[in-house]
């Protein structure tokens, strides 16, 4: 009997949930906006299925319906993924720790 | 051109690349750190998905193009948004996760050779179902966060807009997309993916509308955990580990910060959602209202308080964001910290309109994360300090949360703030807050309410220090 290779993904997925959870926990309550930004920017991994419909398009016809709704994807996941990590980057930079110059 | 197998590796590294991005944000050091391994992780991503289509005909260009575009306007909002901002920032880029899901789902459902998931009119069942789900979640992460960023821009009143049969409609509504879907699966009928759309984004609008400003950082945490489910949904479409991993850590942390969120409240998951919270003002607190002494001062009386304060604690509310106070504040507690008076910062969970909001402004004004602590590690101090300042905040300093077991709030973990020998109270006026419940911290001895705008109030008392 094989497995359905659903079955491996679907581990992999439920793993990975178990994996967030602790991680999550873990994250300082300070850093909980940045995270939000993070957890944004890294969502928009889905641009992989927005190039691959993209690019999906035969030479004929670039822009058929298909392909269409792939490049709007892809700026919008774009847009998410420059925004989200640069916005993470410009918090990020803002934390800082106790200088100790007394005067 | 890459081997199937090569990209899954390469897939799966960026997987763990995007874990290690999460565990950076552990402590503020290691974060900046962790920023790099997930755009590292994007990088890879991107780069083997042109490598495994092998495709670099005309269609690439304008991938690049399409990607550039996004790009630029991606780092143009990032550069010019106000750190004010941040949670209008990101209910919009919530939805443009669901509308990318979508619109992937769409291209899927069109054109399943492309992706191997058979051919239109005969998709493979698995992936049907898949495809739908992402669709669905994603349609309503979009709508849902549309409206989130409505709320949060003002654009749409904050107040929760409520109508009768709301709830059955809206379970009618749930049960009609688990019913869409189930026949979109055994006809494969394009029309019922559409229809199954519309009913998605529709359900995401009503979801949202009957939740008040102030229950916002639960639906950005909730928003967020949606838009990773979509992902995860669209990664099983596509066999791709990068998304299923990213979906499941996505959709875990905006679950466990709406649970974080609600517990601030102490109010159920469902309670939040179901919304319509503080739309009805209890009658018995606006009766009395009127009657009771209140103390006010200017801003002389503050600086006098603190100026012969040995401690003071500083509670940051969505008053301060508003009135975008937190520099004067910061500039307030710099010369206080020239009198060698020892200031620090008391932050509840649910200040703000999302999670960690007041830290990031905190941080904006250069105040160090070390003076910034959260309820639990600093409610003991406010029995040992002699000024609470509170600025912009209500209903989480309210001791009637532990007192009143009729208040709406009862249970909610609050500041001890009455606690301070003096708490001095910046606030536009007696107004209750978003709860709708008098706070008798207002009535209290030992309170000297500063009725003003907060920036304003924060720089005369700067002055007079």
């Amino acid at each position: 009997m094989e497995i359905d290779p659903f079955i491996f993904r679907l581990s992999i997925f439920i793993l990975s949930i178990f994996i967030g959870y602790y991680v999550v926990w873990s994250v300082t309550p300070s850093l909980h906006t940045p995270l939000m930004s993070v957890t944004n920017a890294i969502s928009s991994v889905i641009i992989v299925g927005a190039i691959i419909a993209g690019l999906a398009g035969n030479s004929e016809s670039i822009f058929n319906s298909s392909s269409t709704f792939g490049f709007l994807a892809i700026s919008l996941a774009a847009i998410n993924i420059f925004g989200g990590f640069l916005v993470t980057q410009r918090m990020l930079a803002m934390y800082k720790k106790k200088k100790k110059d007394k005067k | 051109m890459i081997s199937a197998n090569l990209s899954a590796i390469f897939y799966l590294i960026s997987g763990i690349l995007f874990i290690l991005a999460l565990r950076g944000l552990s402590s503020p050091e290691t974060s900046r750190q962790g920023n790099y391994f997930g755009i590292l992780g994007m990088v890879i991503a991107i780069t083997v998905t042109f490598l495994s289509t092998g495709n670099f005909s005309s269609g690439f260009v304008y991938v690049l193009i399409f990607l550039l575009i996004g790009g630029l306007i991606g780092a143009f909002i990032a550069y010019k948004i106000p750190m004010t901002a941040m949670p209008e920032l990101v209910a919009g880029f919530h939805s443009l996760v669901g509308l990318a899901a979508v619109f992937v789902a769409i291209s899927a459902f069109l054109n399943p050779e492309a992706f191997n998931l058979g051919y239109p009119g005969n998709i493979k069942l698995g992936s049907l179902i898949e495809m739908s789900i992402g669709a669905a979640v994603g349609a309503i992460t979009f709508s849902g966060s549309i409206i989130a960023f409505l709320k949060l821009q003002g654009i749409m009143s904050g107040s929760p807009i409520t109508f009768k049969g709301q709830h059955p409609l809206n379970a009618l509504i749930l049960i009609s997309i688990v019913v869409v879907t189930y026949l979109l699966c055994s006809t494969q009928s394009p029309n019922l993916f559409w229809i199954l759309l519309a009913i998605s984004f529709l359900i995401g609008f009503l979801l949202i509308i009957p939740i008040g400003g102030a229950d916002m950082p639960v639906v950005i945490s909730m928003l967020n955990s949606y838009s990773g489910w979509a992902a995860a949904g669209i990664g099983f479409t596509l066999e791709n580990t990068a998304l299923i991993i990213t979906g499941a850590l996505v959709g875990s942390s905006g679950a466990i910060l709406s649970y974080i969120m609600c517990k601030g409240m102490n109010r159920s998951f469902f309670n939040v959602i179901l919304g319509g919270f503080g739309a009805i003002e209890k009658s018995s607190s606006n009766t009395s209202k009127e009657q009771k002494p209140v103390k006010s001062g200017n801003a002389e009386d503050a600086a006098f308080l603190m100026k012969n304060a040995s401690s003071v604690i500083i509670v940051p509310g969505y008053g301060m964001a508003v009135a975008q106070a937190q520099h004067a504040l910061r500039e307030m507690v710099d010369t206080l910290k020239k009198n060698d008076i020892k200031v620090s910062y008391a932050i509840h969970p649910v200040a703000g309109r999302m999670p960690g909001h007041m830290n990031v402004l905190l941080a904006e004004a250069n105040v160090p994360y070390d003076e910034v602590f959260e309820l639990e590690e600093i409610n003991n101090d406010f029995a040992n300090a002699d000024v609470a300042f509170v600025i912009g905040a209500n209903d989480v300093t309210n001791p009637a949360a532990k007192t009143d077991p009729e208040s709406p709030i009862y249970g909610m973990p609050v500041l001890d703030v009455e606690k301070c020998k003096s708490v001095l109270f910046v606030k536009r006026s007696l107004s209750p807050g978003y709860a709708g419940i008098d706070n008798d911290l207002f009535y209290k001895e030992n309170t000297l309410m500063l009725f003003a705008d907060a920036k304003k109030m924060t720089e005369d008392i700067t002055k007079n220090l």
